[in-house]
This record gives structure tokens, sequence and C-alpha cells, in this order.
């Protein structure tokens, strides 16, 4: 018989140690292809934060030369999300690209419908890769999908040396290099690693919100030890994105227990299967964070989380269900923290849920941001403008 | 009790065995498929967070179980009345026997894409303007799609930005976001090379497969862009 050593639960301490990783670190053989010839790997740039994922491990966040990898849903759909993120970046004064020379991930194609194939993927994100590589800056990536599906084809690459061989064949005819960045880095994990410079410039109170987090699927389930733990949040039990920015900025994050179902996007159900989404997104989130944690607001860090989880509230409202909790991303949240307009940085008008309360919570004079945004799309419309400018933005 | 999804072979009855071993074969041969399912305990953790199995007649446990028994018969049931259901977040990838489940669905959607099973026709009606807008444009979703026929359970509001779409992007500070038809401004040559992307890998094939109608109006505006910029490709 074996006698293990009895820890009482007051003596464990939870602390992640990469030498007990039930995985190997893909690193060493991604930089392994790179010294034979099979790929170039592009280096997170200097400065960067070091931060711990699940298992301890160190991952590298770039502060800045940082190629801006937009997501289609938030541009097309709720464009405040990806307008928060530059914005930030222009309040620290960062240096950073964002690129007409890059596509979709096309990932939310590709689980709806299956129309692709893994060498067309990889093929797309490589090609993207590509050509954050020619401008000499660093890949950030905006969407939760196409990180973890991007996370999940440098995988695929490093294990399938078919699939490389493929794809360096496409690249090759294309006239590309095969360029692999060294760390897949979501915006999140960036605003997360800039929480406390985020902090000390922040000027709007938010001590008194109450907020839940949705921590996307395809952000802490896909290769998932590659995202962000830390002792200090849930005894990195689970992981710290979002909920550690929050909490640097004074919110109150309230737990509540469905925080690992998904969202409900379901990829092709939020486009042609819509009652699942809805009944989903209300039933298995809105209304068991409103029961048990009643939030002023949902915070996450996706695409389609913010999507689903807002738009689902309309017709929920209508069947007298327990919903109306404005939905954000974390990227607006830490923009209004930091004083952003609300309309012309945050876009609030492209969301579903009534968010009025929630900025009159914070001392926020809605109605005066409002007419202050509408005074700028006159001017557009009568054309005494072409475009509401970042100075505008800031005005 | 009537269960939405009918296990018995008998569905399938018509279908003969060898057309079904050979979908099988199908998917057994991709390269991801020992990667994704090692075995199965029958244990359901999956299940357990499987968001589909709350609101479908859906299992992960029974997918896994299929194809680890290599269970042919059940696995065509499978391909044509469940992967479907399935909502690719990956939750299931905490299976303690390393499957990927949700891997395994993907691996099963693109066998019975490629074959052009008409259950996945069926499964994708109404999908094919999404296809459209990926594939020709390089970004997946814009904001002209935002019209209230399209989404009518999301209330007014859409209705509103699809009224103001013009100005509202006009009054977006970054200045690749003016667009309405692309999420973002997409450069001539960065679909010259995603069209060439789709051409090398096969995947207009798929298209082909699945909707014929669609495939056509994609070759024409592919072939028309790569001829504008000196490429001698067909489809064909
Ligand atoms: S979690 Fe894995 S082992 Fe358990 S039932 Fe599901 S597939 Fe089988
Ligand atoms: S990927 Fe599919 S099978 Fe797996 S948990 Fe999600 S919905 Fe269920």
């Amino acid at each position: 018989m074996i006698h293990l050593p009895i820890l009482k639960a007051a003596d464990r301490k939870w602390e992640t140690d990469p030498s007990q990783a039930p995985t190997h670190d893909l690193k060493d053989e991604i930089f392994q292809l790179e010294k034979e010839g099979e790929w170039i790997v592009q280096r997170v740039p200097e400065p960067y934060f070091e931060v711990k994922t699940k298992y301890g491990r160190i991952k590298k966040i770039p502060l800045e030369k940082t190629w801006h990898h937009k997501s289609c849903g938030q541009c097309g759909h709720i464009p405040g999300y990806s307008t928060s993120i530059f914005w930030l970046n222009r309040q620290f004064g960062l240096d950073y690209h964002d690129p007409t020379n890059q596509t979709s991930c096309t990932a939310w194609n590709y689980y709806a419908s299956a129309t692709s194939n893994p060498e067309a993927q990889a093929a797309v994100a490589i090609r993207n890769f590509a050509s954050a590589y020619k401008t000499g800056y660093f890949p950030l990536i905006h969407c939760g999908t196409s990180f973890g599906h991007y996370k999940e084809v440098r995988h695929a690459l490093v294990h399938q040396p078919e699939l490389r061989r493929k794809v360096k064949k496409i690249m090759d005819r294309l006239g590309l290099p095969f360029v692999i960045p060294e760390e897949i880095v979501h915006y999140s994990e960036w605003v997360y690693a800039m929480r406390d410079r985020i902090a000390e410039r922040q000027v709007v109170d938010m001590s008194h919100i109450v907020a839940t987090v949705h921590p996307a699927c395809h952000y802490h389930k896909l290769i998932e030890e590659d995202a962000i733990y830390s002792e200090e949040i849930y005894g990195a039990q689970r992981t710290a994105i979002v909920t550690g920015t929050l909490q640097a900025l004074g919110v109150q994050v309230k737990d509540y227990s469905t925080w690992f179902d998904c969202c409900g996007f379901g990829f092709r159900h939020i486009l042609v299967s819509r009652d699942f989404s809805r009944s989903f997104a209300v039933q298995r989130k809105i209304e068991v964070m409103k029961e048990e944690a009643n939030p002023d607001v949902v915070v996450t860090h996706d695409t389609g989380c913010v999507t689903t989880l807002d738009q689902s509230q309309f017709a929920a409202k209508a069947h007298g269900k327990k919903v109306g909790v404005p939905v954000m991303s974390d990227s607006q949240m830490a923009a209004l923290a930091m004083g952003a307009h609300p309309y012309k940085v945050l876009q609030l008008h492209w969301h579903n849920t009534n968010n009025k309360p929630f900025l009159e919570k914070l001392g926020i004079d809605w109605k005066k941001k409002w007419d202050e945004f509408e005074a700028e799309c006159e001017k557009i419309r009568r054309g005494e403008k072409a475009y509401l400018t970042w100075e505008d933005a800031d005005a | 009790m009537e269960f939405a999804l009918d296990l018995s072979a008998n569905k399938y009855a018509d279908v003969p065995y060898e057309e079904k071993e050979r979908l099988f074969k199908e998917m057994k041969s991709d390269e991801r498929w020992p990667h994704v399912l090692y075995g199965c305990y029958e244990c359901g953790i999956c299940v357990a967070s499987c968001p589909s199995a709350r609101f479908y007649d859906f299992s992960p446990r029974i997918i896994a179980q299929a194809a680890a028994r290599e269970d042919v018969d059940l696995l065509y049931t499978l391909m044509n009345d469940s992967v479907w259901d399935c909502s690719q977040c990956f939750s299931c990838d905490r299976c303690p026997r390393g499957n990927s489940p949700g891997q395994i669905i993907t691996v099963m959607r693109e066998v019975a894409v490629r074959n052009g099973l008409q259950s996945a026709k069926e499964a994708l009606e109404g999908y094919g303007r999404i296809i459209y807008k990926i594939m020709s444009t390089g970004t997946q979703v814009s904001p002209d799609m935002l019209q209230p026929n399209a989404f009518p359970d999301w209330g007014g509001h859409v209705n509103e930005i699809s009224e103001h779409l013009e100005v509202w992007r006009k009054a977006l500070p970054p200045e690749t976001l003016h667009t309405t038809e692309t999420g973002w401004k997409v450069d001539e040559k960065t679909l010259i090379e995603l069209y060439l992307i789709w051409h090398m890998t096969g995947v207009m094939d798929m298209i082909e497969q699945i909707d014929e109608g669609l495939y056509m109006i994609l070759v024409d505006v592919m072939e028309e862009r790569l001829e504008d910029a000196g490429y001698d490709v067909t489809f064909d």
C-alpha cells in the first residue's frame, strides 16, 4: 500500500508549477522547427509583459508594435468593441497597426458549416501572419474564436508534417513567408496585462458596480493550457481573464453557477437556428446571473458572446423573462473607466439591451453624450465632415 | 415517448452498408482522427458540459462511443441526424480520455459536406449568404447584414441601425471601419490571395457538393477578379 501524506485544506497552497504540467511546452517544438528551417518564428517585440498561463508557464504579451487582427463580428455589428481597443492604445501613446491586408480567420464559417478543411484554414491563418510579419508588427487577435482557432492551427501544424508541407507549398505559391508567431495573443490578455496602468488613469469610479463575467469558450477551452490563470483569482482554478481586469478597476465581480456554460452562440445557430441561441443565452446565462448575482453589467471578451448575450434579451423580455442586463466587452469597460465617450468611442447605440441605467449609475449624463454624438452625425449628414475622427472622439 | 433522434439503424436501412462504411473510412483516414479520439469511458463528462445536449436530443457521448466502437450504422445515423446540433463550443474538450467530441463532429460534418449528403444540405439551408460573404469578401460579417428581416427577434434596434447605417459607419474613428459591405476595408491583393487559397485547397469542390447555385456565383466572382489581376485560374 502506498501511504500518501494527508494535506489539510488549510495547508494547501494553490500554486501552478510548470514542471508538473500534464502537457509539454509547444514552444520548444516551435523553435526546434525553426532551427530545422521549417518556418520563421516571429518574436514578441520588446518590451513585453509576462503573465502566467494555466500550468504556470510564462506567456509574453507585447506592450506595443501590435498588428490588430480584427474580428468581423466586432467590426461589423458591435464596432465600439474594436474602437475601444484602438482608443486604449492611443491613450497610452502606443504604436500599433490597423491593417487592411487582413481577412477574417474564417473559423466562424468553418465551425458553422464545415465548408472548409484544415489545409485551407491553416493557409488563411498563415497568410494573415505573413502579412503581419512583413509590417514588423506583432499579431494581437481581437476575436476569441480566431484566437482559439489559430492555437488549434498552430498545434496541428506542429504535429502534422504533411499539413505543414501543404501549407508551405501554398505560401510559396503566394510568394509569402511561412511565419508562426512566438505567442498567439488575445487582445483581452493585453487589456489584462495593462490593467494596473488603466486603473492608474481611471476617472470613472466603478466600486459600486456589480458585474458578472462570461469567459469565452474558445478562449479557455481550446488549447486550455494557453489561457491566463492567476493564484489571486479563484485560486488559479478558473481563468483570470476579464475578472482580473475588472477587479483592478474596482468593480465587484460576482460569481454564478453556470459560469462554465457557453453563451449559446453556436456558430450556425446564431444565424439559422436562433431559437437555440436565444433560449440558452437567457435560461442558462442571463437569468442565472440575475437570480444569483443581480449584476449591473455582464462583461465578456469575445465577439459572439457579446452579441448572443445582448441580442437574445430582446425577445426574452417579451416573454416576461428575468432579463435586462447590458452586455459589453472588457475593452469597452476599460475605456469607459478611463473616460471614453459612450457613443463616439464605445458606440453603445449598436448594442441592444438598455444600458442607460448603467451609465446613470456611473454618473454619466447619457442624454448629453448622445446629443454630442448626434451633433457629429448631423455634420456628416450635411457633408460638413467626412468622418468622425479620433480628435472628435476625445473633444 | 418518442425521441427526436431515432438511433435504430432501420431509419437508413435502405442505404447500403458499403456506402456507410466508405464514409466511415473517410472519417477515420482524416489526419485529425487519432488526435481527437482515444476511446471512451462513457463517463458522460462531455454531456454534462454540453450546451446542445440541454436543448436538443443530442449527446457527444453517443457520438464518441459510436466512433470508438466503429459502429458504422450508428455513425451514419448520427452524421445525418445529429452532428449539426453541436454548438462547436468545445466545452467537451475536458474529456478525461483526451477526446475532443466537438472535433470528431467537425470531421464528420466535413465528410457529410464533401459527399453532398442531403441532411447537410438541409442543415445549411439559408446559410448560403454567409458562405458567399466570407468566401468572396474576406470578412464573414458585414454591417449591411443587419437588416430587420434577417434578425426579426432582435427587435427595433436592428431597424434603427439599418436606417442610419451609412452615417453611423462614418461616425467610427478607426479609418478601416467606414465600410458597409465588409467588416473592414480589405485590400484587393488580399482578396486575390484568399481566392488562390480557396482554389488550391479544394474548398470550392465542397461548396459545389452542397449548393450548386452558390458555387456558380462564387466561381463567376472569383474568376473575374483573378483574371483582372492577371491569373489564369479556373475552378473546374
Ligand atoms: S467525456 Fe470523453 S470518455 Fe467521457 S463519455 Fe464523453 S467522450 Fe467518452
Ligand atoms: S463542441 Fe459540441 S458536443 Fe462538444 S460540448 Fe460543445 S456543443 Fe457539445
